[in-house]
Parts: C-alpha cells; sequence; structure tokens
C-alpha cells in the first residue's frame, strides 16, 4: 500500500485547517437543533477515526475494534457521570481502561504476526458487546443508561445545543493538534517507518512491535475519549450502537476519507454522519448507494478521496512544470537560432 | 482541496437549512428502524403508515388538508434516532410517528415532549409510559397489559405449575421476561428454566435440548417471529410435547407460514393481528398484501392505526394543534363504527396507553382459532 | 445421554454449513489475498436468486438450477472482474473493505428490492426423524450432513487428482513460479471465485429450509465462518472442514452446558485461545512471520 508523503512543505493544510475552523465556528450559529446535534456526532466520530487514522493510516494497523472503545469510553463516562463524578473522571476513566485493554489486547496479536490483530479486535468487537449487554449490575444491560448529564467546564454549562457543540468542538481541536504533534515527532515518524517497511525499521533499530502497540493503544485511547463524549451527547447509553457495525462504518470512513492523511477523518466522517443528508433524494436506497460508492471510490482510488485530490494536485504540478520547461526550452532554442 | 471544503461546508449548509414550509397539507414526521437489527419492525410499521395515508390522501384528506408523511432512518442505533427526530422536530410536524426501538424511545420521548409534539409509537416496552410524559402514546398494548393475562391464563387454564421462559435478548424480549417473572412470581408459578436467546439465532438444537431437562409443565415463549418459527421446528423435531405459550409473535400467521405443522397447538394472546375475525381487519389485510405483496406483522397495522389515530382525533378536534391533540386523546374512546381505519374500538388512558379487546388464540390446522376473546379492561 | 448425541447430530449439521462456507472463504484467501467480509451474504443471495425464481412460477428443481447459475455468474465471475481485479494491486485492505461494502449493499438490495421479512423455504430433505440408536435424529441433520461430506469429498478430489486442481494449488502456492512453468494462474484464480459460488449456493440451499430466507441472515453465517476459517487454518481446505465442524459442535455444547448470554462468546474465545498458542490453526502450515 503506497501512502501519502510524510511531509509536505506547502501551506495547504493550514489554509484549509483555519477555513475549515472558520466555517465551523460561525456555520452552527444559523443552524436549528439538528444541525448542532449532527455537527457534534460528526466532531466525536471524527476523533474516533482520527484514532483508527493513527493506527491504520499511520502504523499501518488494521483494528476491527474501534467501535468496542468508543463504547467502553461511552460505559466509563455514563457510569462515573451518572454516580456523581464529574465529567472529567470519566473522560481519565475512559482513557485509561482504552489505553489498558488495548495494550492487552494488542500484545498477543503482534506477538505472533501481524494481520492477526484485525482478527482478535473483530473478535473482541463482539466481546465487548455482550458484555455491554449482559453486565447489568455494571451496565444497567440493554435497558441501557439514561439521563447522562452534559458537563459543566469551568463553571460553564453545556446543557445547550450550541454550547455542547462548542464542547465536542474545542476537544476536536485539542485531539487534532495532539495528533498532528504526534505524527511530527519521533514517534509518528517510526509509525510511519513501520507501515512503509517493517523490516527497514526492524534492521534500523526501530522496536517495532513496541510502537505498533502504541500507535494502537493510543488510537484506542481516542475511540474511548469519543465515547465520553459520545454519551453526553446522546444522553443515553446502551448496547445497540457498539456493535461490530460501528466498527466497519469507522473504518469505512477513514478509508473514504482518506487513510494516511491528516484531513482524512474529517472528511470521511462528514461523508458517513451526513449520509442521511446527502443521498436524502435516494430515501430507503442510501445506504445502497453509499456502498456502491464506497467500492467505486476503492476501485478507483485505494487512498480515498484525499488520496485523489493529492494525485490531482501532483498532476497539475507536474504538468506546470514541464509546461515551464517546455517554455524554457523553446526560448533557450530560440535564442540560440537568433 | 479548498474548493472541495467549500463545496462541503455549502452542501452542509444547504442540507441543514428547514424545508420549506407548505401550509395546506398535514406535516407528519416518522422515525422508525429502517436499517440495522431492528429493519423489519421499522418497514412494517412504514409500510402500513404510507397505506393509511395513500388511503386518506385518496379521500381528501384530513379536513381538506393532505398529509405529508415522511420516514427518517435510525439504523437501529438510538444516537442516530436522536438526530433524526430532532429533524424531524426542528421541521415542527403535527405529530411525530417511532421510533420502534424501546431503547430509541427513551432517548428521544423527552424531545418531542419539550417541543410540545405528540409522538405515537410502537414500541411495547412497559416503562416506557410510566416516565409521566403526556405526548407519547401507544398504538398497542403495552406489556404491563398483556403480560397479567398471559400469566393468568397459564396459572388459571393450564394449571401449570412450573414453567420455562425462553425469550429474545433485547429489549423487546428482556422487557416482556422482566414483566411476566414479576407475574409469575405473585401467581406462585415456578420458573423452572429461564434462558435468553440472540435475535437472529439460527440453532436452537441447544435452548430446545435445556428446556427438555428442566422438564416444565409449560413454555412461555416470547421470540420474534422468524425465531419463533426456528424454535417451534426445533421442538417438534426434538419431540418435545408440553402447552407453547406466547404473543402475536408466537401464534402470528408469519409464524404459521414459516413453521408450518410445528406451529399446531401453540397459543397465545394477541392484541393486534392481521388473523383477527373482524371484518376490517380482514380487509386491511387484503389492502396491504395488495400493496406490497406480503401479509404485515402486527408493526405493519400499528403503523396503519397510528394515522387513523391522528385523522380521528384531529376531525373531532375540528382543527389542527399539537398541543390541543394530546389533551385530546387521552381519555378519548375511538370507535370503529365511526372510523372504520381505527379497525377495532380503542381507548386512550391518561398514561398513553390503550385498552382495546384481546384474544386468546391457539393454531389449529394452520389457522388461528380464537378460544377467548378478551374484553376491553376499561368497561 | 439422548441430550448429548442429539445436540452433537445438530452442531455437527451446523458445522458443516460452516465448514462449507469456510472453504471458500480459505479458497480465496489463498489465491487472491481476498478477505471477504461478505461471505454470509453470499450464502444469504442465492436462496433469494431461488426465490425470485419459484415466485415467477419455475419449478422447485429449476429455480435451484438459476439460482445455481446466477450464484456463478454473479458472486464468482462478476465478484472478481468488478470488484476484486480492479482493487488486487492495492493490496488487502482494499478488498476488505470493499467487501465489507458489498455486503451493505447486498443486505440493502434483498431488503428494498425483494423483503424485509423471512420468507419461508422449501426443503430438498424431507422432514421426519429417524431412530439411531434409541436417538430421534431429524433427517435434515442427517441430510446436511451427507451432501456437505460429499460437497468436501468431491471438491479434495478435484483439488489432489486432476490436473486443474494441481494447478490450483500451485497458482495458490506460489503463482510466480507456477506463472513460469506454464500454469494459467489467471484462470485457476477464476475457478477458485466460481467454486466458492457454488459452494455458498450449496450452502443456500441445505440452510435456508432451517434459517428461513431473510436479507440479515448472512451476518451470523459470515462470522462463524470466519472464526472456523482462522480456527481450523487460513491456508487449508482441510482446516476449514476441522474449523467449521468443531465451531457448530462447540456452540450447541457451550450453549447448553455453559450459557445462553454468552452463546456468542464460546466460539470467540476459541478464536483468541487458537491465535494464542497456534496462530495457524489447528491444521494450518505455518506461515513466515513477516517481522
Amino acid at each position: 500500500m503506497t501512502g501519502p508523503r510524510a511531509t509536505t512543505r506547502t501551506l495547504w493544510p493550514w489554509l484549509i485547517g483555519l477555513a475549515g475552523l472558520v466555517v465551523l465556528l460561525v456555520l452552527p450559529l444559523g443552524l436549528a437543533r439538528y444541525g448542532l446535534y449532527i455537527l457534534s456526532m460528526w466532531a466525536v466520530m471524527t476523533i474516533a477515526a482520527i484514532g483508527l487514522n493513527l493506527t491504520l493510516g499511520y502504523a499501518g494497523q488494521v483494528s476491527l475494534a474501534q467501535g468496542a472503545f468508543v463504547g467502553i469510553g461511552a460505559y466509563a463516562g455514563a457510569i462515573a457521570t451518572t454516580n456523581g463524578l464529574p465529567f472529567i473522571a470519566g473522560l481519565a476513566l475512559a482513557i485509561v481502561l482504552c489505553f489498558v485493554v488495548g495494550w492487552l489486547l494488542g500484545y498477543p496479536a503482534l506477538r505472533v504476526q501481524h494481520h492477526y490483530l484485525a482478527f482478535i479486535t473483530l473478535a473482541f468487537s463482539t466481546l465487548a458487546f455482550l458484555v455491554f449487554r449482559n453486565e447489568e449490575w455494571l451496565t444497567k444491560g440493554i435497558y441501557g443508561i439514561t439521563d447522562v448529564p452534559r458537563p459543566r467546564i469551568f463553571g460553564l454549562s453545556t446543557d445547550g445545543p450550541l454550547a455542547f457543540y462548542y464542547f465536542c468542538l474545542a476537544s476536536l481541536g485539542l485531539v487534532s493538534l495532539a495528533t498532528w504533534w504526534l505524527i511530527r515527532s519521533p514517534w509518528g515518524r517510526a509509525f510511519v517507518a513501520l507501515r512503509e517497511n517493517p523490516v527497514r525499521a526492524l534492521s534500523l533499530g526501530v522496536d517495532t512491535r513496541r510502537y505498533t502497540l502504541i500507535a494502537f493503544a493510543l488510537g484506542s485511547v481516542l475511540g474511548g475519549i469519543a465515547g465520553a463524549l459520545y454519551a453526553p451527547l446522546v444522553e443515553f447509553v446502551d448496547p445497540t450502537p457498539f456493535t461490530l457495525t460501528l466498527s466497519f462504518n469507522l473504518l469505512m470512513m477513514v478509508i473514504v476519507g482518506g487513510s494516511g492523511f491528516f484531513f482524512g477523518p474529517f472528511l470521511g466522517a462528514l461523508i458517513s454522519v451526513l449520509l442521511p443528508e446527502w443521498l436524502r433524494f435516494a430515501h430507503g436506497y442510501y445506504l445502497m448507494l453509499y456502498a456502491i460508492f464506497v467500492m467505486a471510490l476503492l476501485a478507483w482510488s485505494p487512498t480515498g478521496i484525499l488520496g485523489i485530490v493529492q494525485k490531482l494536485i501532483a498532476d497539475r504540478r507536474t504538468r506546470r512544470a514541464s509546461a515551464t520547461r517546455a517554455a524554457a526550452t523553446a526560448t533557450f532554442t530560440a535564442e540560440k537560432s537568433s | 482541496m479548498r474548493t472541495l471544503m467549500i463545496a462541503s461546508a455549502l452542501a452542509l449548509g444547504a442540507a441543514l437549512a428547514s424545508q420549506a414550509f407548505a401550509a395546506d397539507t398535514i406535516k407528519l414526521r416518522d422515525v422508525a428502524e429502517l436499517s440495522g437489527g431492528g429493519a423489519t419492525v421499522g418497514t412494517n410499521f412504514k409500510n402500513g403508515a404510507d397505506l393509511a395515508v395513500e388511503e386518506i390522501n385518496a379521500k381528501g384528506g384530513i379536513l381538506g388538508h393532505k398529509i405529508d408523511l415522511t420516514h427518517a432512518d435510525t439504523q437501529s442505533v438510538p444516537g442516530i434516532a436522536r438526530a433524526q427526530v430532532q429533524k424531524a422536530l426542528d421541521e415542527k410536524p403535527y405529530v411525530l410517528l417511532g421510533p420502534g426501538y424501546s431503547g430509541s424511545v427513551k432517548v428521544v420521548a423527552s424531545l418531542a415532549a419539550k417541543a410540545e409534539i405528540p409522538e405515537i409509537i410502537g414500541g411495547e416496552a412497559a416503562e416506557l409510559t410510566q416516565m409521566g410524559n403526556p405526548y407519547l402514546f401507544r398504538t398497542s398494548f403495552g406489556q404491563q397489559s398483556t403480560m397479567p393475562k398471559v400469566a393468568r391464563y397459564i396459572h388459571d387454564d393450564l394449571k401449570a405449575k412450573t414453567v420455562a421462559v425462553i425469550w429474545v435478548n433485547n429489549d423487546f424480549g428482556k422487557g416482556g421476561r422482566d414483566t411476566i417473572l414479576k407475574e409469575f412470581a405473585k401467581l406462585g408459578v415456578k420458573v423452572v428454566a429461564d434462558q435468553s436467546t440472540e435475535a437472529g439465532q439460527a440453532d436452537f438444537a441447544a435452548d430446545v435440548a435445556k428446556m427438555k431437562e428442566a422438564k416444565p409443565d409449560a413454555a412461555f415463549i416470547y421470540l420474534n417471529e422468524e425465531e419463533s418459527a426456528r424454535i417451534l421446528k426445533e421442538i417438534k423435531k426434538q419431540g418435545l410435547k408440553l402447552p407453547l405459550i406466547g404473543e402475536t409473535t408466537l401464534v402470528g400467521q408469519k409464524v404459521i407460514d414459516l413453521a408450518g405443522d410445528a406451529a399446531e397447538g401453540a397459543m397465545g394472546h394477541v392484541g393486534l393481528t392481521t388473523d383477527a375475525p373482524v371484518p376490517a381487519i380482514q380487509k386491511f389485510r387484503d389492502a396491504f398484501k395488495a400493496k406490497y405483496n406480503y401479509v404485515p406483522d402486527h408493526n405493519g397495522i400499528k403503523g396503519y392505526l397510528a394515522i387513523y389515530v391522528i385523522k380521528a382525533v384531529t376531525e373531532k378536534m375540528g382543527k389542527i394543534d399539537s398541543k390541543l391533540f394530546a389533551k385530546t386523546l387521552h381519555g378519548m374512546t375511538i370507535k370503529a363504527a365511526d372510523e372504520p381505519g381505527i379497525l377495532m374500538d380503542v381507548t386512550y388512558d391518561e398514561h398513553g396507553d390503550i385498552d382495546r379487546q384481546g384474544f386468546l388464540v391457539e393454531v389449529k390446522n394452520g389457522k388461528q382459532v380464537v378460544k377467548q376473546i378478551l374484553p376491553k379492561l376499561g368497561k | 445421554m439422548a441430550n448429548l448425541l442429539n445436540l452433537l447430530i445438530s452442531g455437527l449439521a451446523t458445522g458443516a454449513i460452516y465448514a462449507l462456507v469456510a472453504i471458500g472463504f480459505t479458497l480465496l484467501w489463498q489465491t487472491s489475498q481476498t478477505i471477504n467480509f461478505a461471505q454470509g451474504e453470499f450464502v444469504m443471495m442465492p436462496a433469494f436468486f431461488i426465490l425470485a425464481a419459484l415466485h415467477a412460477g419455475v419449478p422447485f428443481w429449476l429455480s435451484i438450477i438459476f439460482g445455481v447459475l446466477i450464484s456463478l455468474l454473479l458472486l464468482g465471475l462478476v465478484f472478481k472482474k468488478a470488484l476484486v481485479d480492479p482493487m488486487l494491486k492495492h493490496g488487502v485492505l482494499p478488498i476488505a473493505i470493499a467487501t465489507m461494502a458489498l455486503s451493505i449493499g447486498m443486505k440493502e438490495s434483498v431488503k428494498e428490492f425483494f423483503t424485509a421479512e423471512a420468507e419461508p423455504f422449501p426443503s430438498l430433505i424431507p422432514a421426519g426423524n429417524v431412530n439411531i440408536f434409541g436417538v430421534e435424529v431429524s433427517l435434515q441433520s442427517i441430510g446436511v450432513l451427507v451432501l456437505a461430506i460429499v460437497a468436501v469429498t468431491a471438491l479434495n478430489l478435484l483439488l489432489n487428482r486432476t490436473s486443474v486442481g494441481h494447478q490450483m494449488q500451485a497458482a495458490a502456492q506460489n503463482p510466480t513460479v507456477a506463472r513460469i512453468i506454464g500454469v494459467p494462474v489467471e484462470r485457476m484464480i477464476l475457478y477458485t471465485f466460481l467454486i466458492n459460488a457454488g459452494l455458498v449456493a450449496l450452502a443456500s440451499v441445505l440452510i435456508t429450509p432451517i434459517y428461513l430466507a431473510k436479507f440479515s441472515s448472512g451476518e451470523v453465517l459470515g462470522l462463524a465462518a470466519f472464526i472456523a476459517a482462522i480456527v481450523g487454518g487460513f491456508n487449508q481446505v482441510r482446516g476449514a472442514i476441522v474449523g467449521g465442524l468443531l465451531l457448530g459442535v462447540i456452540d450447541n455444547l457451550g450453549a447448553a452446558y455453559i450459557s445462553t448470554q454468552y452463546r456468542g462468546a464460546i466460539p470467540l474465545f476459541l478464536l483468541i485461545v487458537v491465535i494464542l498458542f497456534r496462530p495457524q490453526g489447528l491444521l494450518g502450515r505455518a506461515e513466515e512471520r513477516t517481522v
């Protein structure tokens, strides 16, 4: 699998980030509650997808358990906050739990063979659902946990839809910055080295197993953070959202947006969360059209939409370069002949 | 790249902007499980509602207004249900329909109440109408009113001392199981096997074997239609002979079609059934079959009834007013003689629960045979 | 005791179906590194092809032939040419994701164009029980078991006793060398896709009378086949058979004697234990470690 270049010297990412941020800050002011809710949902799902992108896009590990980690985070947050603890305690619990479980899950899988992580996480996803549903003393089982409170941040209530949206957006901002820093740190470079050429990475002295595990555990933590936000967003947690389907959906978000691109999860989550809106004309057929779209996209560009964009930009650059070259040659020959 | 972002932002804005308001139609919004685990339930409900809308619109609508009904998909996930309900409420509908899953109903019911928009649900879980929400209405019996009848039948008529309870482990099955267990405790019926099964489970060999070992006098089976059919087949295969009692989902025509002669002798309490000996229901069933080419389950009837409840209430009020709607429907009796679409006389109580005639049926020769007619409780 | 025997036989019958589905799964993996997440839906679809023909008034036996042919065409040929081939060069992951999308697409199309309801499906095998050692065993269980064994034996003969079979194995084990020695690798890969389509069609005909035809019925089967394949050994046809049978039996015994609430967890524990202690599967060959 070929990935995007690790570094871009252009200002493009910054410009896009800035433009996106302005839109995200201003757009909600004109939106009804539904719009705010769905944008908050987008922010939450983007955090989970960023986590998966870290595991998959940068470290090259397929995880089919991201949905389960969102579930663990959601339950950790909901159980803590409905028992009177502050949001931050629930969040901390979610982070610690997901890191530990992620590490325990990845450790044996990666000991044997890389692609076994996919199988182990698949099994884990289903197991997690069963635990959520069956352990009624802890999770209230199939009935779910109602009235999950929304947090107070610096004494400010986030009960209102706009306030909670900005809270989700701020969380997304923090997660993005942390991830941006991480992938530019030596760790991030080690992740990419692992994905591109594990054997060489090993021979260069990168402790591959450790770094893969760290990538997986950190990705899981982001899933947990997303879950801790999901619980107060919906104000209700039950097992039904955290089936294998969510893990598949998150995987598709990352791939459709462009795995290994920083902005891939943002775009992929946007497409997925707003899917019923994009395809409103299609009524009952929207999931079918989405499926066809994903298949066609992957056949064309395995690195997703941003892969296509990158290719277009690269093409244009080469064209421009060759045009300049051609012009230069023309001038040169013209000068010579005169 | 930037153009892409801008294009997305624009499309997003356009998508989220509220729709144009057509003044002369009655706006109804249905949020249903159209995909995912509850797809069968939601699709039936949607089809039933669409059929009713088509009939009413063909006759000129309600008070001269055509009905504008659209459906949104929850994908069987409460988080998405909440989004879709929020969207529906932002469009300020007259009445909200759905969702089907009890979990989703719990998430959204307070939203509809805050918006003062009545919500007509298909859910049967007992607790839903106990939350004190003045805008929530059922279309069928809640489990708190069916389970006592079933338990009493098992105790009084079948004289069973021990019973096996087989239930599907989702909100529907768990709710029914929890409710009937309480009833059995009150009556002193001993539960010798309490077995959960999975939704969509295909192989019931182990469950039936376990039930066989417990040697109960009777078995209460509370599964979805197709799982009911599978377990009936397995019970026949393993040669187990004991009275089997359930609900609509055990003795419906769908189960009989799927299970064949394995369904013989199964008994159940039935609130809404396409097989009820009521001409209006037979007529509905034929109309549904003609339109969709299959026989609906009780969820199809629920969707159909929801629309006709709206029609009856609105015509009684003589105007379109969401708040008044909720007030009017509490304590209201709708008679099939006045509104044939309601199929059977129904009375709403102050919780939004319904009271209606019910049936105790047994499957004989591939048909439901009514053993007892359970009268309305109220009068 | 009678119960135990009953559970064993019924578990073996279910397991035989898992095995059929898992074999196709491993074949696709061996020849084209395709992890088919739509394998369960591949079992669901043929039943609906057959039902479509039945509803059009075609007799049952002809409908089955029609269903099998359509399956070979759509789930074999078209699947390979339209989906797998364009993506093969991109590696394992894009194909896996594309098959996830395919499974959504298949479920949704059956739901929208056919029905969201479960449909009864006629059985090839007559209903009824036979008495074996004093235990009532259903003819259906026995029939499923026998037909599955026949199919697997035939497949084994094809793979091990015919020249085409040897070429297929060569193409699977080392495509580069196979190409050099003149094996038409491309055609061999196509054969495995057709065999997979045939196996799922057979599984569909055998299982649907018991499981009923429904758009979502592939979900459970797909996961079971996936687990069976890994438990038995991802790179061995024999492994898939053992994995499938084992899974069927363990599932039944687990549900009867351990827990019904956690029934779904038992095969998963098996999967995890196998990956940890015998990652190549019970009967699989050890693959080289990538790192």
